[in-house]
């Protein structure tokens, strides 16, 4: 009985210690792939162009022209976005999976498109058919944008959804006396709060780090001016890609923190009622 | 003021189903359907898989809208309101319980929807916490509280909101037999005690049969039969209610006016709008008596103990009849013995011998 289980269940010491190399060996390629770029960048951006350590590039960001409409420009665009794919996507998602469950493999496939067609075509197509008050606002960005994001928010939405059983928990709730706003706000979205937040975090990254469609439209965000600011600066061009990189992160932690205290927030409060 | 009132319930509503239709492509889920709950009566839908019983059950919730028919309640037609309108408690066949909230949260929340202040609704939460045992569990999440104690927390806030009907949809089929058979009779209890109108789907003939005051029979989106539990078994009006309303077995015999014979006896025939010659007799375990015969016409082919009672299987000519024995009688019945069969009910069921009673058990 012992040998038998020995066989079947553990491996043997050097097939042990293979798979472990292994395992170690893959994990440092793919943290390599990630760290040395960023390692490089920040080196460089913490150097002159003498090829010595300074501050120069960080404190000269503020004072470059065009910086400060780029990065509010991306931060607006960001947020329009994120609004405008939750309120077309958390409903339409609730609503398909509630009384159209058959449309559900049409939606799948619809919001693959934006992965298929690539940005280049969709901003092209959309400025050609565009009237020219919107061609004339940074909004329409906000729109491709909302495109763009689809799969991912979808998907996210989509296994939110999957996790809980919805069509019994809006029954439960209007067989109680909510109606359809009342069991959208306090019974779906308190219980999709993870989908919601995995979708808008996708969202935010996304928008933040977009290039092509802006770049066509011809408005300068923060990732165009990178690339144009580029050639007058390479060391301050990079400190902001960098900041940017870093201020995403943040951004996503903070999300993520301020759902987790709510979470323990609304369990207190809970407990003390 | 009403015993119901008293313990800060509800008087229950009068509610009438009439001629009841809902079609799903080419299915007729509801075909007809009509039944009368009194107030304060607990009535059960029972019925094999498909017969409409849950489409019925969530067309007087309002969760589906009719086709034809009427929904009333104390007289009003409910048909067309909406669900959250019609003052209606449900507790669901799978968990239903808010993952967002507490017990006492979840309880409260129909008295919340109505507009009841913090304090109301909070004392009327633990009364119904406590009402259902779980007064120490208030503070606990879903997922915290096990099968039995979710649906007993569902059963409080549905009865939170004092519902004028109370609606059951198999609320204890995910539970195991031991948390079910006591819930089952917390559910009886309280109902009884709030004289609440509840109307409780159920496969489970056992659960239906020892709940309810009333049982439906439902077959095909039509009631078959509604009566009391002891008539439903003592006095099945079809073949499909005998068979699918405890144990029965037929056997092929030929109707001479109003008896047909069986193993040399005359046996008078219950229902005698019949009129086919070549028909099935319809017997129950407890119809039937057996005794040892060497020379009888059938012999034993299975026993089954059940405690004090054993259920024999005997082969006869070209059927197979099911007899109960007194458990110390049966044991000198073994497989292969020939037997004597005689009729000790005072009448029987007959069905056309080619009426199929097709049922399939959930």
């Amino acid at each position: 009985m012992v040998a038998l289980t020995s066989a079947a269940g553990v491996a043997p010491a050097p097939r042990r210690h293979r798979v472990r190399v292994w395992r170690g060996l893959v994990l440092g390629i793919a943290a390599a792939y990630f760290l040395i770029p960023l390692y490089a960048g920040l080196r460089f951006s913490f150097q002159d162009d003498a090829g010595h350590w300074s501050l120069y590039a960080l404190r000269a960001i503020p004072s470059q022209i065009g910086f400060t409409g780029a990065f509010w420009l991306s931060i607006k665009l960001a947020f329009t976005t994120l609004v405008g794919t939750l309120v077309l996507m958390v409903p339409t998602t609730i609503y398909v999976h509630l009384h159209l469950p058959r449309v559900r493999r049409l939606l799948e496939f619809v919001t693959v498109l934006p992965i298929v067609i690539p940005p280049i075509v969709l901003i092209l197509g959309v400025l050609r058919a565009a009237p020219i008050w919107l061609k004339a606002s940074p909004y329409l960005l906000s729109l491709m944008y909302v495109i763009l994001t689809m799969p991912f928010v979808y998907r996210s939405l989509d296994a939110g959804i999957s996790a809980i059983d919805l069509k019994t928990l809006v029954e439960a709730s209007r067989s109680l006396g909510a109606n359809g706003p009342q069991t959208l706000w306090r019974v779906i979205l308190p219980n999709l709060r993870a989908g919601i937040l995995s979708a808008s975090v996708l969202t935010l990254a996304l928008v933040l780090g977009e290039f092509t469609m802006a770049s066509l439209d011809l408005w300068t965000t923060l990732p165009v001016w990178i690339y144009q600011f580029q050639q007058t600066d390479g060391h301050i061009a990079t400190m902001v890609s960098m900041l940017s990189l870093i201020g995403t992160w943040v951004l996503i932690t903070v999300m993520v923190s301020l759902d987790r205290s709510e979470s323990r927030r609304s369990r207190r409060k809970a407990e003390v009622a | 003021m009403s015993q119901a009132q008293a313990n800060g319930g509800s008087s229950g509503a009068r509610v009438e189903l009439r001629e009841l239709v809902r079609v799903f492509g080419r299915t007729r889920a509801l075909d007809g359907f009509s039944l009368d709950v009194e107030p304060g009566e607990l009535v059960a839908l029972l019925g094999p898989s498909g017969c409409g019983k849950t489409t019925a059950l969530r067309a007087l919730a309002g969760f589906e809208l009719v086709d034809h028919g009427q929904v009333l309640v104390d007289g009003h037609d409910v048909a067309r309101v909406s669900p959250q309108d019609r003052d209606m408690g449900m507790v669901f066949q799978s968990y239903s319980l808010f993952p967002n909230m507490s017990a006492l949260h979840n309880v409260g929340f129909g008295l919340r929807m109505r507009g009841v202040r913090s304090t109301a609704r909070r004392d009327k939460a633990h009364e119904l916490l406590e009402l259902v045992g779980l007064h120490e569990h208030a503070e606990k999440y879903p997922h915290q509280l096990s099968g039995g104690q979710q649906q007993r927390v569902a059963l409080a806030r549905a009865l939170a909101i004092e519902p004028r009907v109370l609606l059951l949809d198999e609320p204890l089929s995910a539970l195991d037999a031991k948390v079910r058979t006591g819930l089952r009779d917390q559910i009886r209890s309280l109902q009884q005690r709030l004289a609440i109108t509840t109307v409780f789907v159920t496969h489970d003939q056992e659960e239906a049969l020892s709940m309810a005051d009333r049982v439906c029979v439902m077959r095909e989106g039509r009631g078959e039969q509604t009566a009391t539990p002891a008539e439903l078994y003592s006095r099945p009006t079809s073949a499909f209610v005998a068979h699918f309303v405890g144990v029965s077995s037929r056997v092929p015999v030929r109707r001479d006016g109003a008896t047909v014979g069986l193993w040399g006896q005359e046996v008078t025939v219950r229902n005698a709008d019949l009129t086919a010659r070549d028909v099935d007799a319809v017997l129950r375990p407890e119809d039937v008596a057996i005794v040892i015969d060497p020379a009888g016409p059938a012999s034993v082919v299975h026993k089954s103990f059940l405690g004090a009672i054993t259920r024999v299987t005997v082969s006869v000519e070209s059927a197979e009849v099911r007899v109960d024995v007194r458990s110390d009688m049966a044991r000198d019945l073994n497989h292969g013995d020939r037997v004597a069969l005689s009729v000790v009910a005072r009448d029987v069921l007959v069905s056309p011998r080619d009426g199929r009673v097709d049922v399939e058990e959930d």
